[in-house]
């Protein structure tokens, strides 16, 4: 952190309060989008991305199936020209199916990295600011929640849920996936707490929630960025896993995890009723985890700084 | 060292004490067992439902904390009660444990091994070909969910398989049902069956531990006192692994704590994937029976491998930083 003035091309210190006045120095966002445009695996990640939510959203219109049509004259076929990519084994179209449960778990992805992320921004920030009780109560629960793993309990109340839908399965997923995040952003705050701009602002007498919110907050978001980022991917990961075995999105609803646990049978006589669901899954986590690398190098100046001083260092040995 | 273990220690009981008091509420009010009897074919009289979920201590007539009461006082004298099916959750839990465990601990060894190491080499030989190929290869491996990774790896035995024209690659259960033979035969047989479970517990593992290794190795490699370290005329090698590889796992036993959670998650997966009949898969066809009280006893088991792993972690934190022991 102490290095960070020292090299002239290193942001300015993460937002702070003020907008900077002066129009010289380039301002963070052009900085992080030019070091984002100039990574490679990143630019991939953001493209493939939004390609993918374009099939979600805008593919099922392309065709005349929807994913609860049965067509009885097309079992298991294989891809044609009437269903694109073929049908399961009771007439089924795949592309309208597997579009379908692509748009539930990126819906259910996105969804619970925001409510997770927020959860775990306000309740760590909380904890780090105010210290003492609020501390302890809140390190008590984070570690009470993380004795468990988030399988378990979302098992059990998983027949609770069959009724009420899949956005009672979303929260359920949000409340056990902020912790660690939250547990970084405490410390985080923790050491911002006795930075002079946080000091002046309480000898100001800026009430303390609107510290936490208005100073301390946005001096984390860089990596509150990535980290949402990642949870998508995370999220997702845990969705089809839970659906898989028939705990999280309910029929007649589809979502990647039941298609891939209803195609894994027959992939091998049938490799297109489990390939192109599993593929898709996989496509798309990894976009998520590029973008969300790529993201972390533009956004924390001291990460590139670091990998730019390793580079450096490196030329001058060869 | 010892003051700061013994905190830690007694943190964590009152930890797994709230913990399974919480889990058992929320078993009991999320699980219906009385659902579970009633639904059976034909009908039992509404008496012998009654006699049955008061015999199991799950009946949700008596109030929940009279039934937590009598669990817990049975529980802290070593009886974890009867499964729905009237069988011992103890002798259950015995069967199944030793699976469980001899899955979870190769697939840990093997996948935290290899990935720190493969994480220390990547640092080391940054932004090189085998960096990249590593990092590459992690990456696809982190995208891909356990199930859907033994899903793959199941398919691809199976094409194995076929190309083979026999069991070349045996995937179902942890033996060969009805094998005879030589002792080597025997424990050949369950070392093929253990192949694929543990590689797709382990290879995510070892993706993981590669990407946070290689994150912390950078930080120690461009670190003051590494260079002093060459400057007094270590090799590079020997620099490297005494004084920088050390430094660098402090951070990872917090990850360790953290992995086991998914790990024991991916074990659930991967037994009920391969047809292993471990805690996982018990767990979730106990779920489906409203089996309380096995739901429960895996509840439990979870929560002490957890804060074992924890209290792991703390020790081999104290063990590799000094600043903690004498704190």
């Amino acid at each position: 952190m102490t290095t960070t003035a020292a090299t002239p091309s290193a942001p300015v210190t993460p937002v702070t309060a003020g907008e900077p006045t002066e129009e010289r120095p380039p301002g963070r966002t052009r900085v992080a989008l030019r070091r984002f445009a100039a990574n490679p695996n990143a630019v991939v990640g953001a493209g493939v991305l939004l390609l993918l939510f374009l099939l979600a959203f805008a593919g099922p219109h392309l065709t005349r199936w929807s994913h609860t049509d049965i067509d009885y004259g097309a079992l298991r076929q294989a891809p044609s020209a009437a269903h694109w990519w073929g049908t399961n084994r009771i007439g089924q179209d795949v592309y309208a199916q597997v579009l379908h449960g692509l748009q539930k778990s990126l819906l259910i992805g996105l969804l619970v990295a925001l409510f997770a992320t927020v959860l775990a921004s306000v309740v760590g920030a909380c904890a780090g600011y105010f210290g003492g009780w609020t501390d302890r109560i809140v390190t008590f629960c984070i570690d009470l929640l993380l004795v468990f793993p988030a399988f378990l309990i979302i098992a059990i109340v998983s027949p609770r849920l069959r009724d009420t839908g899949w956005l009672a399965f979303v929260g359920l997923l949000a409340v056990f996936g902020w912790m660690i995040t939250a547990r970084v952003v405490r410390s985080m705050t923790r050491s911002l707490k006795e930075r002079d701009f946080v000091r002046a602002a309480q000898l100001m007498g800026v009430h303390p929630l609107r510290i936490v919110f208005r100073h301390i907050l946005p001096n984390v978001s860089s990596f509150l960025i990535v980290d949402a980022t990642i949870a998508v991917g995370g999220a997702v990961m845990s969705e089809t896993g839970l659906s898989y075995f028939g705990f999280g999105v309910q029929p007649p609803d589809v979502s990647l995890g039941t298609l891939i646990a209803d195609g894994s049978g027959a992939a091998l006589t049938y490799p297109w009723m489990f390939f192109f669901a599993a593929g898709l899954l996989v496509v798309f986590v990894l976009a998520v985890n590029f973008l969300g690398d790529g993201l972390r190098d533009a956004l924390d100046p001291t990460s590139a700084q670091h990998r730019r001083r390793r580079r450096r260092r490196k030329g001058g040995r060869a | 060292m010892l003051a700061y273990l013994a905190k830690r220690l007694g943190y964590y009981v009152v930890l797994l004490a709230v913990a399974v008091f919480l889990s058992y509420v929320l078993s009991s009010l999320a699980l219906s067992p009385r659902g579970y009897f009633e639904g059976r074919q034909p009908p039992p009289p509404a008496g012998s439902v009654e006699a049955q979920l008061s015999a199991l201590g799950i009946n949700d007539h008596t109030p929940l904390m009279d039934r937590f009461g009598t669990w817990a006082s049975h529980a802290l004298r070593g009886d974890f009660g009867r499964t729905i099916d009237s069988g011992s959750v103890e002798e259950e839990f015995g069967r199944r444990v030793g699976v469980s465990l001899r899955l979870l601990l190769a697939g840990t060894v093997l996948g935290t091994v290899t990935g720190v190491l493969l994480g220390a080499w990547g640092a080391v030989r940054q932004y090189r070909l085998s960096d990249r190929a590593v990092t590459l290869f992690a990456f696809l491996l982190l995208s891909t969910p356990t199930f859907l990774l033994a899903v793959l790896l199941k398919l691809g035995a199976m094409k194995v398989n076929q190309a083979a024209g026999g069991e070349l690659i045996a995937f179902t259960g942890e033996k060969t049902p009805g094998l005879t033979g030589s002792a080597t035969t025997l424990l050949g047989d369950r070392a093929v069956h253990l192949l694929l479970p543990t590689l797709s517990i382990a290879l995510g593992t070892a993706a993981a531990y590669s990407r946070y290794q290689r994150g912390t190795m950078l930080d120690v490699l461009g670190s003051d006192f590494l260079r002093t370290a060459r400057a007094k005329g270590l090799t590079h090698r020997a620099a490297v692994l005494k004084h920088g590889l050390r430094t660098a796992l402090v951070p990872m036993s917090t990850f360790f704590a953290y992995g086991f959670l998914a790990l024991f998650t991916g074990a659930a997966f991967t037994e009920k994937i391969f047809g292993w009949h471990g805690m996982g898969s018990w767990f979730i066809d106990a779920v489906g029976k409203s089996d309380v009280n096995s739901v429960v006893a895996v509840n439990v088991f979870a929560a002490v491998m957890v804060l074992l792993s924890g209290f792991l972690a703390d020790v081999l934190h104290a063990a590799l930083d000094p600043r903690v022991r004498t704190r």
